[in-house]
């Protein structure tokens, strides 16, 4: 079974899923590894990363110097294609015209969907982010605890590659010994903040990343992986030996065609065709849905983009993986009599309870930097070090006045020379003029890699105000209503972005660093719009009691017992962590709970 | 989709080609008439471009700059970024066809530069007529810097402050154009982009540095 056309779509499949990132990949992977026949529906279109991503392009070899474009929202050389906030034909609206208010919203339109581009960044969600309401009061506790994730993220991990080391740290996880790659060594800048943040409380240690930093151990994960499964263990083992590890140049935003960093489709999609049980369907643009006079799930009705045709892929189960507010779409356009207000959502709360990571960022000028000896450190396309979020103490006393934290990501270091590289020049070096010719160059070679900021990633709880519904009139390209989008920040998340932006200018100041943005007296003005970290998640979230959930533990709808979700939607809380990884642990678990279910005649 | 369907689509996707083909001829018509500063209407590369191939200005957009404005484009680049013993000038390294790339851009970020510079351009070169009878490219560096000094300052003198804000970002295009390219990423010290089989951390030179060795 392939990547195929809509008119090579077999009768029935097992599991119909929309979306083929993170969340869908996972979760073909863990049903096909098993024998399961599975159809992926993607929107966009097939992508080879092998001969398709950019690797060493230099800007100068790109329009523009590479520069942000509409056509390429995160820079040319940036793994996306047909993606971005505006796309044209797929409109979304905000109900308010004031930016606080409004969610901007990433699509991602390609085989393998956001994995293509993301920072690789693998932090686990620690005891405390499940249970915010028991810990600080406000939100809703999970309907499960970290124990019951903790196999999920070491499966993952082993299986992903992620680099990183164990701190015993308070609610950021440990891995269990022998699952995590090893972790490179940190950077001059990384080292640098490490010594001196300490006077500001930052614990600076090296982060989790989906880069492989050595081979996969090939001999003995697949065993652990799929015990009693020897064929998942052959093609499982096959996959990891055609991985190489990290080469040490090129930013993991570009892609990765050696296959050391994780994307779904190298990881996961790839295993998952070799079993033979996955069709790809490209190009099908999911529209509802589909069900029958039980109120059971049949299958997928979409829309073939190749041929304006519509389509109708049938299942015994249906899970959603479209990305978070995709799913939550698809739900609310997937209307019938016996769901008049859309699917599986007799509780009322499909769309509701939108978080995004709460985001602000300060950089600095380090003078200590200045003329340091030239020498290479591109690492592994990104990050090696981070600051996790450790004033639990505080937290607890409620000296804080927001629930949860923040952790910090570095950006530091001699990178290649962007466009932008030289902006802040002529206050840096003291001129109040325009600095040009000889001088230009020599402050140039002096002031370059002296740049170090972090950027913060924290915790949101849901409230009322963010989330979404269908817009009443406008439809996208392809006739389907589009989603309306509200937004609010609350005082937790405003108190968050205060202190983070202190926070963060006190460890600049420890380095000595000169921070040349000014505080904004206006917090909202620091604060990252809704949505613009990519990383929203909710709108169909998980809980204990149907009146005020949309899924089970298992991201089972509890309306509709064989539909379920394998995105970010079932998330009840933002963590201080980013949720790629999570959303890949909940898809296996998911998938478990699935074929459990099936086995058992229940669905 | 069946044939007949397809009759329509067929016909509308050749009147689009037709439309933009149009365009395209008029744009050139335009500029010709109108002078360099008339309205971009080429398209940009569109949401699915190749990323792998190696593109030069002008392969997906026409370029404005006539060959006297290049003239005074190539001596500005040169005078804000000149050879030195070890790096060659900004020039040399096709920074200016970067700048005409730029301001030919169909998109919105580039819009506001495009009448900067184009009339940076002339202002500068009129300025050289004015005080020493010669174009930009021909005068002396000494001449050209009693120029750019005026306009470099911070403090320039109110007949001089749009000229001033051209020279900013005139600068900043042609130092973001000049390091970018391999030979500006070798004169910032910028040695990656190569692969490795290991990666040993900062050299013991950068350590001590920063006082951590």
């Amino acid at each position: 079974m392939p990547v195929i056309t809509a008119d090579k779509l077999q009768d029935k499949y097992d599991v119909v899923i929309v979306g083929s990132g993170a969340g869908g990949g996972q979760t073909a992977y863990t049903l096909t590894m098993e024998g399961v026949k599975v159809i992926i529906l993607e929107a966009g279109r097939s992508f080879d990363p092998l001969t398709e991503v950019a690797m060493f392009q230099l800007p100068s070899q790109a329009p523009l110097r590479g520069e942000k474009t509409p056509d390429k929202q995160y820079g040319f050389h940036d793994c996306s294609i047909n993606s971005g906030w505006d796309i044209p034909g797929e409109p979304y609206t905000n109900a308010s015209p004031e930016p606080e208010s409004q969610f901007k919203w990433w699509r991602q339109r390609m085989m393998g969907g956001r994995t293509n581009h993301w920072g690789r960044i693998s932090l686990r969600n620690g005891p405390y982010d499940f249970k915010p309401r028991t810990r600080f009061g406000a939100g809703f506790d999970w309907p499960i605890g970290y124990d019951d994730v903790a196999p999920y993220y070491d499966k993952v991990e082993m299986l992903i590659g992620v680099f990183g080391t164990n701190e015993g740290l308070e609610n950021s996880p440990d891995s269990s010994p022998g699952v995590l790659q090893p972790a490179p060594k940190l950077r001059v800048g990384e080292l640098y903040a490490q010594k001196h943040g300490k006077k500001a409380g930052a614990h600076i240690t090296s982060i989790h990343r989906a880069v492989l930093t050595k081979p996969q151990d090939a001999e003995t994960l697949p065993a652990k992986l799929h015990p009693g499964n020897a064929k998942a263990q052959g093609i499982l083992a096959d996959h990891m030996r055609s991985r190489a590890p990290c080469f040490w140049a090129t930013d993991c935003h570009r892609g990765c065609s050696i296959r050391a960093n994780y994307d779904s489709q190298t990881v996961h999609l790839r295993p998952a065709l070799a079993t033979g049980n996955l069709d790809i369907l490209p190009n099908a643009m999911a529209r509802e849905v589909t069900i029958d006079k039980q109120g059971k799930a049949t299958g997928i009705a979409f829309i073939d983009k190749t041929t304006g045709r519509e389509g109708h892929a049938k299942g015994r189960v249906v899970v959603l993986a479209a990305s978070s507010q995709e799913s939550v779409r698809l739900l609310l356009n997937s209307k019938s009599n016996l769901f008049p207000h859309g699917l599986a959502n007799f509780s009322g709360k499909v769309g509701k309870y939108i978080t995004d990571s709460v985001s602000s960022s300060v950089g600095a000028h380090i003078p200590a930097f200045e003329g340091m000896p030239i020498h290479n450190e591109d690492g592994a396309g990104g990050p090696h070090a981070y600051v996790p979020w450790t004033m639990h103490a505080q937290n607890r006393q409620g000296e804080l006045g927001f629930p949860g934290g923040y952790h910090l990501e570095f950006t530091s270091g001699r990178q290649m020379p962007s466009l932008t590289t030289l902006n802040g020049i002529d206050s840096k070096s003291g001129s109040s003029g325009t600095l040009y010719g000889r001088k230009l160059k020599e402050e140039a070679r002096r002031f370059y890699g002296c740049q170090l900021g972090f950027g913060a990633q924290g915790t949101m709880l849901p409230n009322d105000g963010s989330f979404c519904e269908l817009d009443p009139e406008l439809k996208d390209q392809w006739g389907i209503p589009v989603l309306r989008f509200h937004w609010k920040w609350t005082d937790f998340e405003i108190n968050q972005v205060r202190h983070q932006q202190k926070h963060i200018r006190e460890i600049l100041e420890s380095m000595g660093g000169k921070v040349s943005q000014k505080a904004d007296a206006d917090v909202l003005k620091s604060m990252k719009q809704g949505g613009t970290v990519i990383h929203e998640v909710g709108g169909a979230i998980m809980g204990a009691d149907p009146a005020i959930s949309v899924t089970n533990q298992w991201s089972q709808t509890w309306d509709v017992k064989n539909v379920f979700l394998a995105d970010g939607a079932p998330f009840a809380s933002t963590a201080d962590k980013n949720p790629t990884l999570t959303i890949m642990a909940l898809a296996w678990r998911m998938a478990d709970h699935l074929m459990d279910e099936m086995k058992k005649g229940n669905i | 989709m069946s044939a007949a369907e397809n009759i329509p689509r067929m016909d509308r996707r050749k009147v689009m080609q037709w439309m933009l083909s149009a365009t395209a001829t008029l744009a050139v018509r335009d500029r010709d008439a109108f002078g360099a500063d008339a309205p971009i209407k080429a398209k940009g590369y569109g949401p699915d471009p190749s990323m792998v191939t190696i593109y030069k200005p002008g392969d997906v957009w026409p370029l404005t700059l006539t060959e006297s404005q290049r003239r005074t484009a190539r001596a500005l680049c040169d005078v804000i970024i000149p050879a030195d013993d070890s790096s060659p000038s900004a020039s040399a390294v096709g920074v200016p066809d970067f700048i005409d790339e730029w301001i030919s851009s169909p998109y919105p970020a580039q819009a506001g530069d495009r009448n900067v510079v184009l009339d940076g351009l002339k202002w500068i070169d009129d300025e050289a007529q004015s005080r020493f009878q010669k174009a930009l490219a021909d005068l002396s560096l000494e001449q050209q810097t009693t120029i750019c000094n005026d306009v470099a300052s911070a403090k320039p003198k109110a007949e001089h402050k749009k000229a001033a804000a051209f020279f900013k970002r005139y600068r900043d295009l042609t130092a973001g154009g000049y390091y970018t390219t391999p030979e500006g990423m070798k004169a910032i010290g910028y040695v990656g982009n190569v692969p490795s089989a290991t990666f040993e951390g900062p050299p013991i030179e950068a350590l001590k540095h920063v006082g951590l060795a």
